[in-house]
């Protein structure tokens, strides 16, 4: 039924390896922009060329928090996609459709961002008023990915109609998932694009609902993170166990825990606006109930994850209370990258937990512990993880192998990273937890005390970005070097295979009527009232500004 | 659906911790009355001056009964109007005895901003349309920088002012 031992034609190579290009191109750029932006917030370099600030730092959100992710992660999912349930021609070209109508909408908000008419970062609040190319670029980058989510379902349903009766291959149904949610949440923040913002910064619609357009935002804005997490989990739940030479602990737990993130993710936005005027306090208190669901699933799969480690390691004779975890492949970078950012995820969670309570968020809300935060859960729990798969992801597609030097390489460059991270991201946490803001150009504000010691923790932050930076470009290294240099040879698409003797999956589990419709079910109880109050008690719209972001 | 007996364990003591979780913040929220900010009240942002609180002479410190005081603020790119001093100088700084139950009242005549007096709870989004409301007991002296959290545009990082707390 698996068909992993064998390559992919070069036609679905070139597909997959497409999104890997935009992805290490966007990682090098954005990369630049994170290290421009520590230097200047040291106080101790000025930004050449008299670019702003914030345009560099739109530069850095858009395309590491927005492109980099989705281009990634649609790649990645069309391989496993195609190494599960196949892809036919016809998919094919829709899948180059998705690639090229969200490169064209990615080099629309690009251009538009580099020219300086779309100083409003990632999150584009109103009614601060980009040119309409930059809402116009996103408009297409989200309707490229829904090509692809419609793409992918259609794949395992022509399986499914080939396969009656045989339950889904787990990967595939991981991607279906994190699709759906994908769908689902991204039609708040279209419609919010489509609606509100298009007529708007166009001159057809005089003025917009700032609180509507901040809601419809975050309810995207909070699966988005989970759509950046699940591609690392299907690594850690079926491709990991692999690498370390053992089985798929449960495919049932697995699906369960996939399904609880689903449900979970999207009736939760609130949590980003919990210091907002105009929000009912119990709804808040409502979702921010909800959000802390997540917590069952994290739960499962950090059990799951160890509990395949160590009945590997015991399977494989290592004794002792210990002995499976000092052999675990440590060497291996496809094992190493992914581990260092499970690790990381230990704060980066125990952080998330500080963000999403009630009170504790008044602390932090909009302090640089949020970029602390995300630093170590995207930026380095996720990006080490899709490191970790690009690893034998890339020479997968180009039938080269990864040789001893380049996996030390790897090694090298995951240590590197957690050198930077450490240092950057456990300087952020501190400065927030002082009040220093986030999304701020270097300031002495009033002056006096507190104002240096944030200084000071800003001088720390361009130390750990210049070791990230370098860690970056060892990574573009040997991402070159894996797609064009690298001996030919075979590489192994890791896929783990459950136990002979594994209890059944139960039905159930893959019932896609009753788990989307508890989904919908969830998002009408969280948002139906407090929608309606929004929309009732709205005040006077706001009129476009254009001059606070230096447009004229 | 199988689950091991340590993974039950595993997951009914996570599960229990939770729900104790969820119970402290939902005392806290309901009962201590710590709700994070959420005032419903709206304004016209082209006409915030209509409010009474937002009348030019209404802004900035002040004292309302023994000890407690109100601050109303107009944010707007880049600056936070605390009125003007006797001198007719535009106020920058705000002082307060240390134990004085101070309400923050705040709004945005622009874009969207943040408020927060840094090193205190004091931390709210002030939007259009909306008015911001936040009232707290200042326990502890010193100089606290309040900053604007929201991005705002190009001058975001200039916008800013002083609390002093005093004995
Ligand atoms: C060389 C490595 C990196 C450095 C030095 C770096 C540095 C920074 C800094 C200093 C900020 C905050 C600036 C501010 O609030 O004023 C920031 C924001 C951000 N970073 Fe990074 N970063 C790096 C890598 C990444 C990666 C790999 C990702 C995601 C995949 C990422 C995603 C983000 C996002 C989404 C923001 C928020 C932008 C905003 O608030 O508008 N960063 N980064
Ligand atoms: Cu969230
Ligand atoms: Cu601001």
């Amino acid at each position: 039924m698996m068909l992993k031992n064998y390559n992919f034609p070069k036609k679905d190579a070139r597909l997959y390896m497409s999104f890997m290009y935009v992805t290490f191109a966007s990682l090098l750029v954005g990369g630049l922009m994170g290290l421009l932006q520590t230097l200047s917030r040291s106080g101790e370099f000025q930004l050449p060329f008299g670019i702003n600030y914030y345009t560099i730092l739109t530069v850095h959100g858009v395309i590491l928090g927005l492109v980099l992710t989705t281009f990634f992660i649609v790649g990645f999912q069309f391989a496993l996609m195609g190494k599960t349930v196949g892809l036919s021609d016809k998919q094919r070209k829709w899948a180059w459709i998705a690639f090229w109508t969200m490169l064209v909408g990615t080099i629309m908000a690009a251009v538009t961002i580099l020219i300086g008419e779309a100083n409003v970062l990632y999150t584009f609040y109103a009614p601060l008023r980009a040119h309409p190319a930059f809402y116009i670029g996103l408009a297409l980058v989200i309707v490229g990915s829904w090509i692809a989510v419609f793409t992918n379902f259609r794949q395992l349903y022509v399986w499914k109609k080939a396969n009656p009766g045989q339950k889904s291959p787990l990967l595939a149904f991981m991607v279906v998932i994190n699709m759906a949610m994908w769908f689902i949440a991204s039609l708040g923040v279209a419609i919010s694009v489509l609606v509100l913002f298009i007529p708007w910064s166009l001159g057809y619609a005089a003025t917009i609902n700032v609180l509507l357009s901040r809601t419809l935002f975050w309810y995207f804005g909070h699966p988005l993170v989970y759509f950046w997490l699940l591609p690392a989990y299907m690594a850690w739940y079926a491709i990991i166990p692999k690498i370390i030479g053992g089985k798929l602990f449960s495919d049932s737990l697995a699906r369960m825990a996939f399904i609880l993130l689903l449900l979970f993710s999207i009736p939760v936005g609130f949590h980003h606006q919990l210091t907002e005027p105009g929000i009912d306090p119990t709804w808040k208190f409502i979702q921010v109930v909800l959000t802390f669901m997540v917590v069952i699933p994290s739960l499962m799969t950090a059990f799951s994850i160890f509990a395949t480690f160590e009945t590997t390691g015991r399977r494989l004779g290592h004794k002792g209370l210990f002995g499976w975890f000092k052999n675990l492949p440590w060497g291996d970078v496809r094992f190493f990258a992914p581990f260092v950012g499970m690790v990381a995820f230990i704060p980066g969670g125990a952080g998330g937990i500080v963000n999403a309570s009630h009170q504790m968020n008044s602390l932090i809300h909009n302090t640089i512990w949020v970029t602390g935060h995300f630093h170590l859960t995207i930026a380095t729990t996720v990006i080490l993880t899709y490191f970790g798969i690009a690893y034998w992801l890339v020479p997968h597609l180009t039938g080269r192998r990864l040789t001893p030097r380049l996996n030390k390489l790897g090694i090298i460059q995951t240590i590197i990273w957690t050198v930077g991270m450490t240092i950057m991201s456990t300087s952020m946490h501190i400065q927030g937890l002082l009040g220093g803001p986030r999304r701020s150009d270097f300031s002495n504000y009033a002056g006096g005390e507190q104002v240096q010691t944030w200084i000071s923790y800003q001088l720390a932050q361009a130390v750990g970005g210049t070791i990230l930076f370098i860690g970056i470009l060892l990574m573009i290294y040997i991402f070159i070097q894996l797609a064009f240099f690298a001996p030919k040879g075979v590489q192994e698409f890791p896929i783990a295979e459950e136990e002979v003797d594994a209890e059944p999956t139960p039905k159930i589990l893959e019932n896609w009527y009753l788990w989307i419709g508890i989904t919908i079910a969830l998002i009408l109880f969280a948002y139906t009232i407090p929608m309606i109050d929004i929309i009732k008690h709205s005040p006077p719209g706001s009129l476009p500004f254009d001059w606070p972001i230096g447009r004229s | 659906m199988h689950l091991h007996k340590f993974e039950k364990i595993w997951l009914v003591f996570g599960m229990a911790s939770l729900v104790l979780f969820l119970l402290i913040i939902g005392f806290a929220a309901f009962w201590k009355g710590t709700h994070p900010q959420s005032h419903i009240e709206t304004i016209d942002p082209q006409n915030v001056e209509a409010h009474e609180a937002f009348k030019p002479e209404n802004l900035g410190l002040r004292e309302v009964a023994d000890g407690k005081y109100t601050v109303n603020i107009v944010a707007s790119a880049f600056n936070y109007d605390f009125g003007t001093d006797a001198d007719g100088k535009a106020v920058k700084k705000i002082r307060v005895p240390k134990g004085s139950t101070v309400l923050f009242q705040i709004t945005t005549k622009d874009v969207v901003h943040g408020f927060q007096v840094a090193g205190t709870n004091v931390n709210m989004m002030v939007e259009p349309g909306h008015v911001s409301r936040l009232e707290t007991v200042m326990k502890n002296t010193g100089e606290f920088t309040v900053v604007c959290n929201e991005y705002c545009g190009v001058g975001h990082h200039q916008m800013f002012a002083t609390v002093e707390v005093y004995e």
